[in-house]
Parts: structure tokens; C-alpha cells; sequence
């Protein structure tokens, strides 16, 4: 009946804490500090490390973006959507919209490219699939991201932000070539 | 006058205006409880993708609610009467302004009920985290910032509640360790209405024309003030009432005072920097201000929480040793009151929140590790360890408590109530265990359907994912079923349970019915005493008081650290990104 009394001494703060506390206190700091370190040590070492380069834009101006580079680099068609074949080491670019990813990339295995991706309406959630990469797309923002793919395949992209009615049929495509 | 009762079963000191409000707080939590339950069966029976038994239309319409009604609407009305309860019954202090918490209420009732409208009328089906530029109707909004105002108003009622406790001194020393966390929770709560009314009002005016343009990302850092910390608040409610039934229950005391105190203040610190595990793969946020906010500056408000886990449990270990269960490491488990909803449900709940809640938040709200979670199913089955068997079922183990207590009813079907934390915790668990297995395998939370019909561009999740949807699902139901047990003997018992005195019920406190005078005296209550000291300072071997906790704890240390770096293991193998 003492966890809401008042405590026993009226200088609480003086009573000396148990040796059972004490060593699960430093062996639990000791852990977070690990996980701490965690984090910028993969900065440094790792290889998964989201960059920070993102740029203020607008739907109509980041539109005339794709549309430059689909004119350049277009390949073909698969349900509508133009499929573009961009040099590697180059910029491409990806629009999220109702409830579309448009367009569909197909890149070189072991290239990088800097993808740039932005949304011209609500926010959408690009997630690459099955490889299981997953960023925010937020509309006003041009997000910046060098990519790698390192195995070759076909990806889906799934929208999972919610955006409305059509989100299950938001599904867009990268293909991966050896 | 004030008026006093004295529960003869607890000892409780019940302030006549306390008591109605923790009243009529409660019965609003569980009737948005209700809500949010019947919801969730249709959420998953639809995420059952061998089932899909809603629309589109409806199944958005139905998350949305559920989201609303369970994560703010049901906790948000119950941690009021908890408020008020650590400050007015625990101090044995008169509720200040009275006429001020009833205003709150009202607000609280008025908004949840718009809000509630505004969703049912079906066109603000934008979810719980409503982020813009997606537009809900204007009195979604006002619903919710009439809400948060009725809550702040109640917050600052328990302030007042404490100053009276002091001015009046009603208690000797320092507030008990219950109080102090609720203290935490209302701390924690001005801070999370400030940044709801900072984002809300305006998305308000936005809504009805007043303001053309939200930014978004704008919104989603501040909105996350407020949706985050919410879930702090629930933190620091559901261990105080650990501690409280703890001591309820065995007559626990804390292993230290010190140490206990200590790891709330490092949650009014650090805990509501989590508001940062949203904006994790977001454009445009500084690594330093992704490093030092998801890990609540070095994870110190995590610390806090390792505390807690040591000593809630080794508080009762130590309790129970004393009571004579002092055999090999675990005899005090062992023979603990299993069968009692108030022990089961809140022993449940403890190690759910830890094992599952705890350590799943950590590593999703790592920076990097981030990446292969955010919007996954994975997040939701991590909140539902942490919100519903964390937070949820706490509330429920008290609520078992406070029949007899508060509403003066003997409980009916105690059969069913003694099985019910095992029927809702074992089925939620079932649900998070799957979810987040299948959140791992990709699966996006949010989304009405996994076979991705109509697309343009067809694409397959695999199918263990579907095995998985399914047997989480199962399990859902099951979690329901335990839910509506929940329900059906606490109303029940409300309604049709044997009245233990004349101050039982639940309306006749405030209605002006004077049914329960007798019940009530006008003689100021003892002042509170200072806990006995304990006679012999007792210390098991080598100073270790509660060594089957410690090993428990142990076991916890070593789960995260291995999911941990299983974790790390996975984000190794995705595409380099930079």
C-alpha cells in the first residue's frame, strides 16, 4: 500500500539506491549508448543512408521535368505508362499522382542514378517492392536519393500512403537489366 | 461543503464532484471503446484478403474511425478520470472548480461526437493523421480542437487539483509515486494539445477558405507533435497505474523512490521527442536532427522505460517474496493471483508493452532501419502493442478494479472476466505478431486491397504475406471477442450488478437525485500519512532484492539486442542508397 503514499522518507532523494537497480540502470545506459552510436557509425560504414538533398518545387514545375527526360530516354509502353531507359550516373525522375508512378524506369544493375521523386497532388508513400525500400513522397517537395540497384528483376512500386479511393490501384514499375 | 465517501474495501477517499467526473470520463472512454471495437472487425475482416468484406468507401471510413475513436477518444477520456483520481482520491483532496472539469467534459463530449458526424457522414475518410493536402470537412476539425480544448481544460482542473492538495495539506512529504506519474502524463499532455491546436486551428481555417495553402511537410512535423506524444501521455498513464496496482494489489513499494521519480523525469524530457519517427525518410530533415530526436537524445527516454520494466515487476517481487513466496527465482510468479483480471491484465500488459511495443519502436525508429518499416503494416501492429496490450489492457485490469470501488458494483460473470485479459491479450497478440511479419515482407498498411485489383501495372506481394494477413486476423477476431467480454461484464455490471452500497451506480452522483447523501460525509478527510518505514532493510543475495525481475529483464536485454541487430542485418541487403 505504498506506491501512492507518500514516500516513507520525507528526503526521498537521499536514500540510497539498491545494487540491483544500480546494475541494470548501467548495463541498460551502456545499450542505449550502443544504439546511439548505431546510427551515424552507418553513416560512415554502411550503405542503406537516406541523403538529405531535397528542393522546394512545384507540381507544374517538376511535371515539365519528367516530361523532359520521357521525351529524351522513352523505350516503349506498358498499361499507358511510358517506360524510359536513362543513361546511368544520370538524374531521373518520378511523379507520384492519383493514382499513378509515372514513369516506368529500366535501369542498369550495379549503376547508380540520382532518383528524384515528388508528388503533383496528395501525399503518397513510394515503397519498392519485394526489396522493401519505403520514403514519404510530400507534394511542394522534390525529394533527391542516389539509387543502386544491385540485384537485377522486375519492382513493383506500391503507393503506401493512403491517397483516396484508387490507393490499391497506385502500382508503378523499375525494372532492374544484368 | 465538500463531500467525502470513504470506500470501505480500498480505503479511497472519494471526492463527491471527483467521483462524478471519473464517472462519466470512464463510461465516455469505454462507449468510444465500443465504437472503436465494432470498427475493428470490419478493418480486419477486410485486411483478411480471403474474406475483403468491406468497399472501399466503407473500409476507409471504418479505419479512420477506429483509428480516432481507439488512439484518442477512448484513452484521452479514461486518462481524465485517471487524472483525477491521482490527484482528488489518492490526496484525499477536494476536485478544484468543479464547474470548470464539467465544462472540459462537455467540450470533450461535444467534440468527439462532431468528429464522430463528420466521419459517418462519409467525407472525411482521411484517417487518423488527416495530413494535408487531402481535406476532411470543416467540423472534423473543430470536433477534434474542441476536444483538445475540453482536455487541457481538465488537465489544468487536476494542476489546480494538486494546489489545493498542498494549500490545504491534505498529505504529508511528497506526493506519492502514482501522483507523480500522473503528473508526468498531464505534463506531457499540455505539450501534446499545444502542438495539436498549433496545427489543427489553422487546417481549420484551411477548410473552411480562411487560409488557401497548408505546407504539408509543415503539417506532418508539427501534426506528429501532437499524434506522437499522445501516445506518451498513455506511457506515462499506464505505468503509474502499474505502480498503483502494484501496490493495490500486493502492497508494493517502489524499490526506489529516487530511481521511479527519476525515469518520469527523463519521459517530461525526452519522450515526446518520438514525434521525430514519423519524419524519418521524409525530404528535406537534417540527419543531426533525425539522430538526436528518434533517439530521444541517446535514447535516455528509453532508458526510462528499461527502468520502469525492472521495477514495476521487482516492486510485486519484492512484495510477494515477503509475503513468503521467497522459493528459487520465480515461486512469486508462479503463485501470483492469476486468476484475478486486475493481476493478469496488467502482468499481460507489461510484458507485451516491453517485450513487443518497446522493443519493435526502437528499431523502427532507428534512422536508417526506418527505411525498410515506414508505412509498412509493421507500424500499426507496433502501435497495437504498445497502445492497445500496453495501454488498452491497463485500463482495462483498472477498470475491473474501479467496479467495486468508484462505481460501488459487484462484478457479474467473473468467470468471463477472469479469462478475458487472456482472450484480448493473446488474440492481440497473435495480430501484432503477424502483422509484423508481414509488414517485414512489405505489406502496406492503409490499404484496402493486396491483390492491387484494377492497377494498371500488375504486381504480387508473396504469398506467405497472405498467410500471414490471415492469421493475424484470426487473431483480431480473437481480440475482438476478448473485447466484447471486456464490455459485457463492466457495463453489465454497471447496470445489473449488485449495488455494494448506497452511493452505487452511476448516475444518481450527479443528476440531483440525492440517492447516495448517506453515503457521503462533510468531515475532512485524515491527512494522507507518509508510507511506514520498513522496519529491516531487507536485501536478498548480494543486494540483489528481486533476482527472478533481473533475470526477466535479462531475457528482455538480450530479445532486443538480437532483433536489433537482426534488423540491421536485413537493411544491409537492400539497394545502396545515399
Amino acid at each position: 500500500m505504498t506506491s501512492y503514499m507518500p514516500p516513507a522518507d520525507r528526503i526521498w532523494w537521499k536514500v540510497p539506491v539498491g545494487r540491483q537497480e544500480l546494475v541494470w540502470i548501467a548495463i541498460a545506459l551502456v545499450w542505449c549508448l550502443i544504439m546511439f552510436a548505431m546510427m551515424p557509425y552507418w553513416h560512415v560504414y554502411g550503405k542503406q543512408n537516406l541523403s538529405t538533398e531535397a528542393y522546394q518545387t512545384t507540381p507544374e514545375k517538376f511535371g515539365i521535368k519528367v516530361q523532359e527526360m520521357i521525351d529524351k530516354y522513352q523505350v516503349g509502353e506498358e498499361g499507358g505508362i511510358p517506360i524510359v531507359k536513362p543513361p546511368a550516373g544520370s538524374d531521373i525522375y518520378q511523379l507520384g499522382r492519383l493514382w499513378q508512378w509515372w514513369p516506368i524506369f529500366e535501369l542498369e544493375k550495379d549503376k547508380s542514378y540520382r532518383l528524384h521523386l515528388s508528388s503533383m497532388d496528395w501525399q503518397h508513400g513510394w515503397s519498392l517492392q519485394p526489396d522493401n525500400i519505403n520514403l514519404q513522397i510530400v507534394p511542394g517537395y522534390e525529394m533527391v536519393l542516389k539509387i543502386t540497384p544491385d540485384r537485377a528483376g522486375e519492382y513493383g512500386v506500391v503507393c503506401n500512403e493512403y491517397c483516396g479511393i484508387g490507393h490499391h490501384t497506385m502500382v508503378g514499375k523499375i525494372y532492374v537489366r544484368e | 461543503m465538500s463531500e467525502f465517501r470513504i470506500c470501505p474495501d480500498s480505503g479511497f477517499y472519494f471526492h463527491r464532484s471527483a467521483e462524478s467526473l471519473m464517472k462519466v470520463n470512464a463510461v465516455a472512454g469505454v462507449v468510444a471503446l465500443l465504437v472503436a471495437g465494432v470498427l475493428a472487425l470490419g478493418v480486419v475482416l477486410t485486411r483478411w484478403q480471403e474474406v475483403h468484406l468491406l468497399s472501399p468507401e466503407d473500409f476507409y471510413l471504418a479505419l479512420t474511425a477506429h483509428g480516432i475513436n481507439a488512439l484518442i477518444f477512448w484513452i484521452i477520456f479514461f486518462e481524465m478520470a485517471v487524472l483525477h483520481f491521482a490527484a482528488s482520491t489518492l490526496l484525499r483532496a477536494r476536485l478544484a472548480t468543479p464547474a470548470w472539469a464539467w465544462t472540459g467534459f462537455l467540450l470533450m463530449l461535444v467534440g468527439a461526437i462532431m468528429n464522430n458526424v463528420a466521419v459517418f457522414q462519409g467525407n472525411s475518410s482521411v484517417m487518423m493523421t488527416s495530413y494535408v493536402p487531402m481535406q476532411a470537412e470543416p467540423h472534423f476539425y473543430l470536433g477534434l480542437i474542441l476536444f483538445a480544448v475540453g482536455a487541457l481544460i481538465q488537465v489544468f482542473v487536476f494542476f489546480g487539483t494538486l494546489v489545493v492538495a498542498q494549500q490545504e495539506k491534505t498529505y504529508e512529504g511528497s506526493v506519492p509515486l502514482v501522483t507523480f506519474g500522473a503528473i508526468t502524463a498531464a505534463i506531457i499532455a499540455v505539450f501534446t494539445i499545444a502542438s495539436g491546436a498549433i496545427i489543427l486551428i489553422p487546417t481549420f481555417l484551411w477548410s473552411i477558405g480562411y487560409i488557401s495553402h497548408i505546407d504539408a511537410e509543415m503539417y506532418r512535423i508539427v501534426w506528429w507533435g501532437l499524434g506522437h506524444s499522445s501516445q506518451q501521455i498513455n506511457v506515462a498513464a499506464h505505468v503509474s497505474i502499474w505502480y498503483l496496482l502494484a501496490g493495490v494489489l500486493f502492497g508494493a513499494r517502489p524499490m526506489s523512490e529516487k530511481v521511479s521519480r527519476t525515469a518520469f523525469l527523463l519521459y517530461i524530457f525526452f519522450l515526446q521527442l518520438a514525434c521525430a519517427h514519423h519524419i524519418l525518410v521524409d525530404p528535406g530533415v537534417g540527419t543531426e536532427w533525425k539522430i538526436f530526436n528518434t533517439s530521444y537524445a541517446m535514447y535516455l527516454a528509453v532508458l526510462a522505460s528499461m527502468i520502469h520494466g525492472l521495477t514495476v515487476p521487482g516492486a510485486m517481487e519484492v512484495a510477494l517474496r515477503k509475503k513468503g513466496y521467497s522459493n528459487g527465482m520465480f515461486e512469486w510468479l508462479r503463485k501470483a493471483p492469476w486468476g484475478n483480471p486486475v493481476f493478469s491484465g496488467m502482468f499481460i500488459s507489461l510484458v507485451t508493452f516491453g517485450f513487443i511495443g518497446g522493443i519493435t519502436g526502437v528499431v523502427m525508429g532507428t534512422e536508417q532501419i526506418n527505411l525498410i518499416i515506414h508505412n509498412t503494416i509493421y507500424v500499426p501492429a507496433h502501435f497495437h502493442a504498445t497502445v492497445v496490450t500496453g495501454t488498452t489492457l491497463t485500463f482495462m485490469a483498472l477498470t475491473y478494479l474501479l467496479i467495486p470501488v468508484l462505481f460501488r458494483r459487484e462484478m457479474i460473470l467473473p468467470k468471463m472476466a477472469r479469462l478475458q485479459p487472456y482472450v484480448f491479450g493473446g488474440g492481440m497478440t497473435v495480430l501484432i505478431l503477424f502483422m509484423l511479419g508481414a509488414g517485414t515482407l512489405g505489406v502496406s498498411r492503409r490499404h484496402w486491397d493486396m491483390d492491387f485489383t484494377g492497377a494498371a501495372l500488375p504486381f504480387e506481394y508473396p504469398g506467405m504475406a497472405y498467410t500471414l494477413m490471415a492469421i493475424g486476423a484470426i487473431g483480431g477476431v480473437l481480440a475482438i471477442v476478448g473485447g466484447a467480454m471486456f464490455l459485457l461484464v463492466t457495463v453489465g455490471s454497471l447496470l445489473v450488478g449488485k449495488k455494494l452500497d448506497s452511493s452505487a451506480g452511476l448516475l444518481q452522483s450527479f443528476i440531483g437525485k440525492p440517492l447516495a447523501r448517506d453515503s457521503y460525509t462533510t468531515a475532512t478527510p485524515e491527512t494522507l500519512p507518509m508510507a511506514p518505514r520498513l522496519t529491516v532493510e531487507e536485501h536478498g543475495s548480494a543486494g540483489f532484492e528481486a533476482p527472478g525481475t533481473f533475470v526477466l529483464a535479462m531475457l528482455l536485454l538480450v530479445t532486443f539486442v538480437v532483433y536489433y541487430f537482426i534488423n540491421w542485418k536485413y537493411l544491409a541487403s537492400v539497394w545502396p542508397l545515399g
